[in-house]
């Protein structure tokens, strides 16, 4: 358990073909399964509805941050969980950022998303690091008790 | 108050869980009471540096997120590990974790077609 969420994958694609689909606002809402209302542009807002079967009703809002080609993509939004019971306006926004490296002709996509404590994300990042070493040793005492049933 | 916050598990209760464990004192004193006992603030700050108003203030915001308990026995106040809101955040990361796993097998298959 932690506070930022980490995914990596391997893609066998060259880095210009994996940042089309990240960039492109129709390729990015094929796989993501959102229909956007128009391109991403850093510093705007940008707006459609979930094309997820069964959460077409479901508005998507993301401020994209920074646009870096094939290096890095990056948006804050509000976290992606599509329950429509949910108000989502008063969601803390996270970080989301998609950071491209080339590998054998292939692209490694690391995505992580960050701030789920709601504090701006520059302070965050600096106290995250300063805790990291307070995570690691505390996370199995309360792992444990987390995963302790009922 | 912190019970009611605590319960609504909405997404304000969630920003402050994660927020009160982002401090490296307070993640040592969930670390002490996790061990199962509910200890004083003399108790918590055994070994410590703290003194007992720092240990007090970081223990209110705990007990604000709904992590920690405290019960006035005779002229003390017991302090006691809540393990719930933990485990409400980490279903939660799990769900977002799981719903960018699905997203980057979409992401996967659509760029290697």
């Amino acid at each position: 358990m932690s506070n930022v969420i980490e995914k990596r994958i391997e893609l066998a694609a060259p880095l210009s073909r994996v940042w089309r689909a990240l960039t492109d606002h129709r390729e990015f809402g094929e796989w993501f399964r959102v229909n956007l209302d128009g391109p991403f542009v850093p510093g705007q807002v940008s707006r459609g509805n979930i094309a997820y079967p069964g959460y077409e009703h479901l508005k998507w809002e993301a401020t994209v941050q920074k646009m870096e080609p094939e290096r890095l993509f990056s948006f804050t939004w509000h976290p992606y969980a599509v329950d429509p019971n949910v108000d989502y306006r008063s969601e803390p926004t996270t970080l989301v950022e998609f950071r491209l490296e080339a590998k054998n002709g292939g692209t490694v996509l690391t995505v992580t998303e960050s701030g789920f404590d709601a504090i701006p994300h520059g302070r965050r990042f600096e106290a995250f690091r300063m805790n990291e070493r307070g995570w690691i040793e505390q996370m199995k005492n309360i792992e444990r008790h987390v995963g302790r049933p009922g | 108050m912190s019970a009611v916050r605590a319960s609504r598990r909405g997404p304000e209760a969630r920003a402050a869980v994660f927020a009160a464990l982002g401090d490296e004192t307070r993640l040592a004193l969930i670390g002490k009471l996790a061990a199962g006992q509910r200890q004083s603030i003399s108790q918590l700050a055994g070994g410590s540096s703290l003194t007992r108003q720092a240990i007090t203030k970081h223990l209110r915001v705990l007990e604000g997120a709904g992590v920690v308990h405290s019960a006035r026995v005779g002229r003390e106040s017991l302090y006691e590990f809540r393990p719930e809101p933990l485990r409400d955040i980490k279903a939660y990361l799990d769900r977002v974790s799981g719903q960018w796993y699905q997203a980057l097998a979409r992401l996967k298959s659509f760029v290697e077609k």
